[in-house]
């Protein structure tokens, strides 16, 4: 029997006053409803930390291989579309825009507003994928992406007359970038994807007025998750992008 | 236990449709700025105006829209700990790589 049925079954006054006078959605171990958000945040903000750390060792690993590889690094970043990489930020921030009013409108308990900015989110949230796509897809076309299909004529050869022809040694090490550019967007796409399939969740439960009657609390932690991705990307973008152009 | 007085127990602040906006124009401001400045060659920091760009973007989304510029000091230690302890692992490593005669040979 879970604290919930208790509540239910016993409801016995003690001096005068119901002890289980509490929203249902607050758990006996809690005294209050501040306490147990004030809780879910943290448990949130540690599961964070984590998600740090593990983006963290990647963002390391660019780093190192950054500083010894350097003009292999340049010449890969440079076969980015600065175009699509500005717009997939300027799509992820307002996203995040979204998902903030989402739960601004779960404190404000309208419902309706609640699932339209749930749903804002998850069409940019896709549109920010299918962006991806696209840059992903040219990387196959290109044969940019590392393994034995593995191309390094445009580095040795560039058509960019900006570029700098690179020696056959060091052009090979161009899978090293990509090799790091597919796995940190990858597990940020990753990341992407749980986000809108919980987002479809938290719309469906918004649906029945869940996170309307006080309990915000999914959403606010789910807008701690989101908000975070968004984070990775605004390192992600200046990192594999920008630092390297030719100017 | 004086449930008023203990910070745990506060109500937690609604943050406003104004400064949801206010933050997502001052991100989209910077967005614009970090790309336009890559194109400016400004040698050693084009990488560091970038970063410190990033970590202005960062900073505002952590602060407002995960609400740690209105949270308890609990959360404001948590946050503050894991940047701290990430910063600290990135040095660690650093120095190794930075003293030995990696790529050298």
């Amino acid at each position: 029997m879970d604290s919930q049925s208790i509540a239910a079954t016993h409801g016995e006054l003690v001096g005068g006053v119901d002890p289980h006078s509490h929203p249902a959605f607050l758990r006996h171990h809690f005294e209050t409803v501040a306490q147990q958000r004030e809780a879910a945040s943290f448990g949130m903000w540690v599961f964070l930390l984590t998600e740090v750390m593990f983006f963290g060792g990647m963002f390391c690993a660019y780093l190192i291989f950054r500083n010894w590889y350097h003009p292999a690094f340049v010449a890969g970043s440079n076969t980015l579309s600065i175009t699509l990489g500005t717009t997939n930020t300027a799509v992820l921030i307002c996203s995040s825009l979204t998902m903030a009013m989402a739960v601004y409108s779960a404190e404000m308990r309208r419902r309706g507003q609640l699932i339209a900015f749930l749903l804002l989110t998850i069409v940019l949230g896709l549109a920010f994928l299918g962006i991806k796509a696209v840059e992903y897809k040219e990387k196959f076309d290109l044969h940019h992406v590392p393994g034995p299909n593995f191309s390094i004529q445009e580095f040795v050869h560039p058509t960019n007359p900006k570029a700098i022809p690179l020696a056959p040694d060091m052009a090979e090490k161009t899978q090293i970038y990509f090799s790091l550019y597919f796995a940190m967007t990858g597990m940020h796409a990753l990341h992407m994807i749980i986000g809108i399939s919980l987002l479809f969740f938290l719309v469906a439960k918004a649906y029945q007025g869940a996170y309307t009657a006080g309990h915000i609390m999914p959403i606010e932690n789910f807008g701690l998750y989101w908000h975070f991705v968004d984070i990775v990307w605004i390192f992600l973008f200046p990192l594999l992008y920008l630092i390297s152009r030719y100017r | 236990m004086s449930e008023k007085n203990d910070p745990e127990h506060q109500e937690q602040h609604i943050v406003g449709p104004k400064v949801y906006l206010l933050v997502f124009l001052a991100l989209m401001v910077l967005t614009a700025t970090t790309t336009g400045v890559a194109f400016i060659d400004l040698g050693v920091f084009n990488p560091i105006i970038a970063l410190a760009i990033a970590c202005v973007k960062a900073s505002l989304v952590v602060l407002f829209f995960m609400h740690i510029h209105y949270s308890s000091r609990l959360l404001k230690m948590t946050v503050l700990a894991g940047l701290f302890t990430f910063l600290l692992l990135i040095t660690l490593t650093m120095t190794d790589y930075i003293s030995r005669a990696w790529g050298m040979w």
